[in-house]
């Protein structure tokens, strides 16, 4: 699986996937499986939205004094026998575990759900010197069979189709009878089960992700439905935690608190099965347990984004409500955005990590309508920020000449409603002649077409749209 | 050359650290620590313990759990011996130390076998004791450690735990304070497992079908005396 990067050319993988039968059909998915159960499962919490709102104060105030808690952190970690590794970039994290495999003597590595390990590429390079990284997770396992990277945070694999997966594991798992029934998502399911308990029983290194490291007592939190990141850490004689610096969280009651909103968003459960704290490596009369216990803290970027007008997507926590809920994303998928982060967080993390020159096109990949921002437990305001990177593609005039004139004329009408209003009554006609349509969206805007929402677009989603019908008529003008 | 370490903490620091004196968010910081402050605990957990063992069994039960009760320890190989018959399973268990469940009678309820210490992955059943229960979302508390192994919280395809009604609480804060009684301010066991109903996976075609890696089945013993 080698990992390509094409944020850049989000423009033609949007086109690309609109004529994708399969990835569309895969793509209804989404909203069907995630929108009602979060709508029920906030329903029925009266208190969802004050935590919230203290989700979002408990990340601002460890952002505000997040070298401080580091240090709280690590000091736990290596009290309970633990090691922390800083690694500045993907480089470092991936040398750091490369050593810690080498060191013994590893030659598979199996690995629970990690973005981190997604975004430092780490199971390409651990093939590359000789070690076989296997994913766990039911999803990251089929898409590391197809050769494809995620296409959704915590659903890897939502662009798959149940045959397209019978195919996959026929193909690979060649030492099974032939005339074996696949039909049922039941049988698929049973089979991933009992070719990974083996790769589980006999893995050297097991590599997870983090969810949270506290740092009141040097915890790493996972949280599954599977069991496979349990199986991942507990059973090998060494686990790696691999975790950005703004997962720490301070306390147990903290963790707690942004817990509730954590699944509840993510897939409308009000708890995940499997949510595990992990503290150093096996006890003195522990019967079970890794022998050792790493912590790589990764960098990569985001000590930048401290004291920047990005800071607020540091409290992302990886949820997946806002790609859930973006109409964008429901017409293209994840793998359109090019890199790990798909969806309107990786809208605005993509280039607050790679920079403005790779990830500057995707903010773009947006109708503005605001459906991201109202359903993300952590209160991000992710349209203003991808406005904010709009801009400076913007100024920097990275974007092609037409583009930027319908900026001008986005922002001058962003700044008066009224008038903004009057020009909306006149566009609608301009909208319908270039194939606005009700429902679905059809194509997108950079992909040379035009959105619509079901539902009734935010304000500012208007003057986008706006933007959009100008620089539209200028393109037929021109012809 | 400095350290990615002090290279990274540098950076923040340059900016968290501007205002000059920093005094007050060392104190903001060690306070939090220290104190730990609950934040919003929903009210929907906060009733009287009668209750509350009422509302760990209904939430334990909405994510495909089984909830069985008795009414004193002395009838959990009983319990757990009808169980594994009415389920046309093996009555043969894998089970850690754990003195509760270790000084029963396992012998007189039956043929049943059990197997000392961690699960190697060839045990059909693993038979556990739970350190608590939270009601809020009918979700276990489990502590590593020789008594109660983690692997038997994973490997077994049927996992039984075994539950004192006297330890379920209304939240998860109630039972962190327990956990730092047990072990000490800041200290935590290796692993600490929060369980909310068997193994799932909604990976193919987001449809939730149970029994991924972890057990297909959990079923959880009230001790109400
Ligand atoms: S930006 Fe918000 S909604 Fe999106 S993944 Fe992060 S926390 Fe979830």
């Amino acid at each position: 699986m080698t990992q390509i990067i094409t944020t850049s050319n989000f423009k033609s993988n949007a086109r690309t996937a609109l004529d994708d039968k399969n990835l569309q059909k895969a793509l209804t998915h989404v909203e069907r499986g995630f929108i009602g159960k979060r709508r029920s499962a906030m329903d029925a919490l009266p208190e969802f939205d004050q935590l919230r709102d203290n989700a979002r104060d408990i990340k601002n105030h460890t952002l505000e004094n997040l070298d401080l808690y580091l240090e709280a952190y690590e000091e736990k970690v290596t009290k309970s026998g633990g090691k922390v590794h800083w690694a500045a970039d993907a480089e470092e994290a991936r040398n750091q575990i490369l050593k810690i495999c080498r060191d013994v003597g590893a030659k598979t590595v199996t690995k629970g759900k990690s973005m981190i390990a997604e975004e430092i590429g780490i199971n390409d390079f651990l093939e590359e010197n000789k070690i076989e990284p296997i994913e766990t997770d039911l999803g990251e396992y089929i898409i590391q069979l197809r050769g494809e990277t995620p296409s959704h945070i915590i659903a890897p694999a939502v662009h798959v189709l149940k045959e397209q997966v019978e195919e996959d594991f026929r193909r690979v798992h060649t030492h099974l009878p032939e005339a074996r029934n696949l039909e049922e998502p039941e049988s698929l399911l049973d089979e991933a089960r009992k070719v990974l308990r083996e790769k589980f029983l006999n893995a050297d290194v097991g590599i997870t992700g983090a969810n949270f490291l506290i740092a009141e007592t040097g915890t790493s939190v996972i949280v599954t439905n599977e069991g496979n990141g349990d199986l991942t850490q507990i059973l090998p004689k060494v686990h790696i935690v691999l975790a950005s610096i703004e997962k720490i969280t301070p306390t147990l009651e903290d963790v707690s608190q942004i817990l509730r909103v954590l699944a509840r968003s993510a897939t409308g459960q009000d708890m995940s099965v499997y949510t595990t704290f992990s503290t150093g490596p096996r006890r003195e009369g522990d019967p079970d347990g890794p022998e050792e216990y790493h912590v790589i803290l990764l960098d990569n970027g985001r000590s930048n984004m401290i004291g920047s007008e990005f800071q607020d997507m540091l409290r992302c926590i990886r949820c997946g409500s806002c790609m859930n809920h973006c109409p964008v994303y429901h017409a293209v998928g994840g793998h359109a955005y090019g890199w790990v982060y798909p969806g309107p967080m990786g809208a605005v993390l993509t280039p607050s990590l790679m920079g403005i020159k790779d990830g500057g096109q995707l903010p773009n990949a947006s109708t503005f309508c605001g459906r991201c921002e109202a359903v993300c437990p952590m209160r991000i305001p992710l349209p203003k920020m991808m406005r904010s990177w709009r801009e400076r593609e913007f100024e920097k005039h990275l974007n092609p000449s037409l583009q930027r004139w319908g900026l001008k004329a986005w922002a001058y009408f962003a700044k008066r409603p009224k008038l903004y209003h009057l020009a909306m009554s006149f566009a609608i006609p301009v909208l319908s002649k270039i194939g606005w349509k009700k429902g679905r969206i059809k194509s997108l805007p950079f992909a040379g077409g035009w959105t619509k929402y079901r539902d009734l677009p935010a304000p500012e989603s208007r003057t986008f749209q706006q933007q959009w019908a100008q620089r539209e008529a200028l393109k037929q003008e021109a012809k | 050359m400095m350290s990615s370490r002090d290279a990274i903490l540098g950076k923040i620091r340059s900016v968290t650290a501007a205002g000059g004196d920093d005094s007050k968010r060392h104190e903001a910081v060690e306070d939090r620590l220290l104190n730990h402050p609950s934040g919003t605990i929903p009210a929907r957990a906060q009733l009287k313990p009668k209750a509350q063992i009422e509302l760990f069994c209904q939430q334990a039960e909405a994510v495909q759990t089984s909830v069985g009760h008795v009414k004193s320890y002395a009838s959990v190989p009983k319990a757990v011996a009808d169980y594994l018959r009415e389920h046309n399973l093996p009555a043969e268990f894998r089970m850690g130390m754990d003195e509760r469940l270790n000084d029963l009678s396992w012998d007189k309820a039956g043929a049943l076998e059990v197997k000392s210490g961690p699960s190697d992955g060839n045990d059909l059943i693993g038979v556990s004791h739970a350190f608590g229960g939270i009601a809020e979302t009918g979700t276990l508390l489990m502590l590593s450690g020789e008594d109660n192994p983690t692997t038997v919280n994973f490997l077994p395809e049927t996992h039984i735990v075994v539950l004192k009604a006297g330890d379920i609480v209304g939240d998860y804060e109630a039972l962190w304070s327990e956990v730092r009684t047990k072990f000490g301010a800041g200290e935590m066991p290796r692993t600490v497992n929060w369980v909310t109903g068997p193994s799932r996976s909604g990976d193919i075609q987001q449809t939730m079908l149970l029994g991924a890696h972890g057990p297909r089945s959990l079923h959880i013993i009230v001790v109400d005396g």
